[in-house]
C-alpha cells in the first residue's frame, strides 16, 4: 500500500500523478463507507446481550480498534510512512501503555493477599 | 527569514518540517487522551455495583454525529488530494463541507446534547431508603435476574425551588420510563430510542435522598468523566475548524497561487489532526453512549 509519490514538477508528469491521486480517492471514500458500516455494527452490537458486561465492552472495543486502525492507516497514512514517524509512535505507545500500566497498579495489593 | 522545507524533505529527518512537527504535537496527545481514559477505566472498574448509569445518553444522536465526524474526514482527505491534483475549486468545496460538518458536530453537542443533560435530574437514595422506593426502583425484580440494582431515580424536577429552598421537604419528579415500569423485562437494559420523562410524578423525600441535582459534572462519577473527555474533545474539534477556516479563505489562496504544495501540506497536517480528533471519538462513542 503506497501513498501518492510527491508532486514532479514536469507537468507531463503531473497528469500521470494526478492519475494514481485519482484512485486513492476511491480507497478514501470505501474506507469512509467502511468506517459507517462499522459504526451501525458496533451500535447493533451493544444491544446484543454477549453474557457479561465486561463481554460487551470487549467487543464494542475491538470494533473500536479495528474502526481506528483503519484511519490510522489508510488516513493518516501510516500504512506506508517514513521510518522517523514510525520511531516516534513505537515510543507513544510505550509510554502510554506505561500510562495504563501505572492505572492498573492502583489494584495491586501485595498486604491482604 | 523563510521557514525552511516547507515543501520539500529535510536530509537528517527525510521529511518536511510541518509532517514530523504534527507526529510529536499528535504523540503528546495521545499522553494527554490516554491519561484521561486510564482515569476513566480505573473510575468505571471501582464504581460500585449500580454507580455506573447505562443508557443515559442519546444514541441515536450520537450516531448521527460519529457519522458526521467520519463523513468530514473522508472530505478532509478528499480536500488534500484535491491539491495534489491542483484543483482547488474542488479543494474549496470539500473544505467547506469539512468545516460544516465540524460546526454541526459542535452545535448538536452545546445546544442539543449538554442542555438536555443540565435540565435532567437524578436523586441517589440512601440505602435504608431504597426498600421505601421499591415501587419505582424494582430491585426485588432485578435481584432476580443478576442485575445491578438501582439507586437513584432520575427524570424532570417539577419543584426546581426545591433545591434551594430548605423549607421544601421533598422533591416532585416527573419520573423517566424506566422508574415508572421498573419491573418490565423491557427496562432491564437501555433502549435505542430514547424515551421521554413520564407525567407521573413521584414525590421523594430529601431525608431519604443521599445527594439530588442535575445531570452535571459534579453528578456523579459517569458525568464527570463524560463532560471532561467529551469538552476537552469538542474543543480539539473547535480548534480543528478555526483552523479549516483559516484554510479555506481567500489569504489561503495566496499561498496556494505561490506554491500549491505548501497548502496541501498544510491542508495534510491539518487533516492529520483532524483523523486523531476522529479517532478519538471512535472510543468515546463506544464507551460513554454504548456501554
Amino acid at each position: 500500500m503506497n501513498n501518492p509519490p510527491d508532486v514532479s514538477p514536469d507537468p507531463a508528469e503531473h497528469e500521470e500523478y494526478a492519475h494514481g491521486v485519482h484512485q486513492h480517492v476511491m480507497r478514501y471514500i470505501m474506507v469512509g463507507a467502511t468506517l459507517l458500516v462499522f459504526t451501525l455494527i458496533t451500535v447493533a452490537l451493544s444491544y446484543v446481550d454477549f453474557g457479561t458486561p465486561k463481554a460487551n465492552i470487549g467487543v464494542a472495543m475491538a470494533v473500536a480498534t479495528f474502526k481506528a486502525a483503519l484511519v490510522a492507516a489508510i488516513f493518516m497514512h501510516l500504512a506506508a510512512e517514513k521510518r522517523l514517524i514510525y520511531r516516534v509512535l513505537i515510543f507513544t505507545g510505550f509510554f502510554v501503555l506505561g500510562l495504563f500500566w501505572l492505572t492498573f497498579l492502583a489494584w495491586y495489593d501485595p498486604v491482604s493477599r | 527569514m523563510e521557514i525552511p522545507y516547507t515543501v520539500s524533505n529535510r536530509p537528517d529527518t527525510g521529511l518536511w518540517n510541518a509532517k514530523i512537527g504534527i507526529w510529536l504535537f499528535l504523540a503528546s496527545e495521545v499522553m494527554l487522551f490516554g491519561g484521561l481514559f486510564s482515569a476513566y477505566i480505573f473510575l468505571r472498574i471501582d464504581a460500585p455495583p449500580g454507580h455506573w448509569p447505562h443508557g443515559l445518553l442519546n444514541v441515536p444522536v450520537g450516531t448521527m454525529n460519529t457519522a458526521i465526524l467520519i463523513a468530514s474526514s473522508v472530505t478532509v482527505v478528499l480536500a488534500w488530494a484535491a491539491l495534489k491534483m491542483r484543483k482547488y475549486r474542488a479543494y474549496w468545496w470539500y473544505m467547506l463541507i469539512t468545516i460544516l460538518c465540524g460546526v454541526i458536530f459542535l452545535t448538536v453537542k452545546l445546544v442539543y446534547e449538554w442542555p438536555d443533560k443540565f435540565q435532567h435530574f437524578g436523586a441517589y437514595l440512601k440505602p435504608a431508603a431504597l426498600e421505601k422506593y421499591e415501587q419505582y426502583l424494582g430491585n426485588h425484580h432485578l435481584e432476580e435476574k443478576g442485575l445491578p440494582l438501582r439507586t437513584e431515580i432520575t427524570g424532570h424536577l417539577h419543584n426546581k425551588e426545591a433545591l434551594k429552598d430548605p423549607n421544601i421537604h421533598e422533591y416532585e419528579v416527573a419520573v423517566d420510563p424506566i422508574y415508572a415500569d421498573p419491573t418490565n423485562p423491557q427496562m432491564d437494559r437501555p433502549h435505542f430510542w430514547p424515551k421521554h420523562a413520564t407525567d407521573k410524578i413521584v414525590t421523594i423525600e430529601k431525608a431519604d435522598v443521599e445527594r439530588a441535582g442535575f445531570f452535571t459534572p459534579d453528578h456523579n462519577t459517569f458525568f464527570a468523566t463524560y463532560f471532561t473527555i467529551t469538552g476537552l474533545h469538542g474543543l480539539h474539534v473547535l480548534g480543528g475548524v478555526l483552523v479549516f477556516i483559516y484554510m479555506w479563505l481567500p489569504v489561503s489562496k495566496k499561498i496556494y497561487q505561490r506554491n500549491p504544495e505548501h497548502l496541501a501540506n498544510r491542508v495534510e497536517v491539518s487533516g492529520l489532526f483532524w483523523h486523531f480528533v476522529d479517532l478519538i471519538w471512535i472510543f468515546v462513542f463506544p464507551l460513554f453512549y454504548l456501554l
